[in-house]
């Protein structure tokens, strides 16, 4: 568990970040939006004090970082950037391996973590352990850039806007990827993004933050259906917002019996992705099925429900 | 047809074989009663009889007419050595012939004519080399390949005859005290510079105040003209050594090799320290922030990323130095420094311009050897960022 404890950070007399106070639980991914100059990558960068708070306090499972050494607490912390900076002149293998070897271990067991990592991001060590970063496409260098900030099991994970730098359609890809291996591992990640829709995608928590300070600290759902500013309601894009809440429901959470007409979705799918099939083929439900064997069906009445604010989020 | 003509035969090729056709025309060699009148100038054809003349002259052709194809460069690089060999055997058999019976006192020189032609063979050999683009593993050993050739011409005394290798045969042991002399200035200061330089250029890079306070002196340093330098060493130093107590028995003196040394090093500091910042700062920020981030030392960045990355630039800073240092320390032979300076400055004062030849030539290819050497240093110092070159 990281506690953030009333942080403020003053340049030139302006709080860059003002008291924000919150609680990140262990294995969730925490993500906190804000347009530039909100103040949120000072505040993520609190956390690993490249950037020393004026006052206030973090906590790490209880234990204050301000009492650590410096470098010895950054070793604690993954920590993953837009641009990945890499180690041009090192290996993928090398890169990976960099904090594990600043922590001492032993070659075999780096190889062997290095090798595990590559695997889990879908890279074949023996295809790329040896490559330098030059040689990797824009995605694989991001996931090498967020190998090398798991390769010790930190405590946290920071990612300061991890998938800036990339095109939309291997954005997506390395969100939906990144998620997996966060419940693969369990990790704690606090994530600063400009983008509610990443945050909404990937947040178990979100936090928004407008001049410094924390606005609104919820689930995706609450923020959407219950914005605490008009600055947050815009961040969540007014019209939008149906549909952002429907992109948070699966289908089965709606599942009714009975059959319907036409190609079958998957149970997995979103209320979005159902709602826009019904829209595509001028449907009024769906039929839903489970590893290919039909188990009910969702209607456009059903989705609709769904989509307005006040009804309560499942 | 033009533009398959033109494919075929080198446009460079094609312009040194028409400037050697002028160049023909030009003296090749001079006579001279003795080593201070002007010479007369010969031409290449009758530098001596015909069954000398025309194996050269056919060498030099040839080689010229090798160089013409566009495609073969190992051909055109061939052809350059060919000619330049030609050129050597009409030297030997030039001042052989050309000092029979000429007086004892006769001196031999190269004259203009062969200055052209060694200049637009060495282009053609150049254009060739730069063609074929070898690595520096290549290059190293094309470059040690040249000295030792060289070195087996000089040394077998086929040229002993002309007026330049007279000056040094009267003057041998002078010749090597003041070899060692030049490279000890030039290399020596060089050592110097580096071991002031690079920290300071480390400290330079972590302080912003103390690089907008150095780099500005160091730059109005560079800008004093060489000879003043060494002018304003000589009172300076002997103020130091006239009244620092045993300054003088520590050889601190006004002239001589201590002030030539202190000026080099002087000049030598600029190219380190602001090539040493450059370097430092080639590291993209985001990588930093990254090593940062992940909780290296700085200590440990600068050692594990921003030197290797930084190093090819730094030698560079290196390279500048070295050659700029051995170029500069002939004026050091002015204030009694050593070096080939005192050979260029005797000569000066004789007007015997094969001595002033005999400290400039040497001159001039030691900072060749030293830029080829530098650049191929240079270019191994890159760190690899890519597996298959």
């Amino acid at each position: 568990m990281i506690e953030i404890d009333n942080i403020t950070k003053v340049y030139d007399g302006r709080p860059a970040v003002d008291s924000v106070s919150m609680t990140i639980e262990s294995a969730t991914i925490t993500a906190i939006v804000g347009t530039s100059g909100s103040g949120k990558s000072t505040l993520l960068r609190m956390v690993n004090r490249l950037v020393e708070p004026t006052s206030g306090q973090v906590r790490i499972n209880g234990e204050p970082t301000a009492g650590l050494p410096k470098n010895a607490l950054r070793r604690r912390i993954g920590y993953a950037i837009q641009g990945h900076g890499l180690f041009p002149h090192h290996t993928v293998a090398r890169n990976i391996g960099a904090v594990p070897r600043l922590l001492g271990w032993d070659n075999d067991k780096i190889h062997t973590r290095v090798n595990e990592l590559l695997d889990l991001f879908s890279m074949p060590p023996d295809e790329f352990r040896d490559r330098y970063p030059a040689e990797l496409s824009g995605g694989q260098q991001q996931r090498v850039g967020v190998a090398r900030a798991l390769a010790s099991r930190p405590d946290l994970l920071l990612m300061d806007e991890p998938f800036g730098a990339l095109d939309p359609i291997i954005r997506t890809r390395a969100q939906t990827d990144l998620h997996r291996i966060q419940r693969t591992l369990g990790s704690t990640i606090l994530l600063v993004t400009h983008d509610m829709e990443e945050a909404i995608q990937l947040g178990d928590q979100v936090a928004v933050m407008d001049q410094g300070q924390l606005v609104q600290h919820g689930t995706p759902a609450e923020i959407i259906t219950n914005p605490a500013t008009e600055f947050v309601a815009e961040m969540v894009g007014g019209v939008d917002r149906p549909l952002r809440l429907l992109s948070l429901l699966s289908v089965s959470q709606i599942l009714e019996e009975g059959a319907a007409e036409g190609e079958p979705i998957d149970e997995k799918s979103s209320l979005r992705e159902a709602l826009s099939v019904c829209l595509w083929s001028g449907r009024n439900a769906v039929p839903v099925e489970r590893n290919g064997n039909p188990i009910g069906r969702v209607t456009l009445e059903a989705i609709r429900s769904r989509a307005e604010g006040t009804h309560e989020p499942g | 047809m033009p533009g398959r003509i033109k494919s075929v035969v080198s446009g460079p090729g094609l312009l040194f074989v028409s400037l050697s056709l002028v160049a023909l025309y030009a003296p090749f060699m001079t006579l001279a009663a003795n080593r201070i009148v002007a010479g007369e100038g010969i031409p290449v054809w009758d530098v001596a009889g015909p069954e000398a003349v025309i194996p050269g002259f056919a060498g030099l052709l040839a080689g010229l007419v090798l160089g013409l194809p566009a495609a073969w460069q190992v051909l055109r690089l061939t052809g350059a050595m060919i000619g330049i060999a030609a050129l050597i055997w009409l030297l030997m058999e030039g001042s052989t012939s050309l000092l029979e019976g000429a007086g004892t006192y006769a001196r031999v020189s190269l004259g203009s004519g062969f200055w052209c032609l060694l200049a637009i063979l060495l282009l053609l050999a150049a254009d060739a080399l730069s063609s074929l683009s070898p690595g520096p593993k290549m290059r190293g050993a094309l470059l040690a390949v040249a000295i030792v050739v060289s070195a087996l011409v000089l040394w077998s005394g086929a040229l002993t005859d002309l007026s330049i290798f007279r000056e040094y045969a009267s003057r041998q042991d002078a010749f090597f005290n003041a070899a060692w002399r030049h490279l000890g200035l030039a290399f020596g200061s060089l050592v110097v510079a580096a071991a002031i330089g690079f920290p300071l250029g480390v400290y330079c890079h972590r302080n912003e105040g103390l690089r907008s306070a150095v780099l500005p002196v160091l730059s109005f340093l560079q800008t004093i003209p060489s000879l003043a330098m060494f002018g304003i060493m000589i009172p300076l130093l002997a103020w130091v050594s006239s009244t620092i107590p045993g300054a003088k028995e520590l050889g601190v003196v006004g002239i001589g090799f201590l002030p030539a040394f202190l000026a080099l090093v002087i000049y030598s500091l600029l190219p380190v320290v602001a090539n040493t910042v450059a370097g430092l700062e080639a590291t993209p920020i985001v990588t930093l922030d990254a090593a940062r981030g992940m909780g290296m030392t700085r200590h440990q960045r600068l050692i594990q990323i921003q030197l290797p990355l930084g190093l090819p630039v730094m030698l560079a800073g290196l390279r500048i130095v070295l050659v700029q240092n051995i170029g500069l320390a002939v004026i050091a032979g002015l204030i009694g420094g050593g070096g080939f300076g005192t050979f260029v400055f005797q000569g000066l004062n004789q007007t015997a311009t094969d001595l002033i030849l005999l400290g400039a030539l040497p001159t001039v290819i030691l900072a060749l050897i030293s830029a080829i050497t530098m650049d191929i240093l240079v270019e191994l110092a890159r760190p690899n960022q890519m597996r298959h070159r």
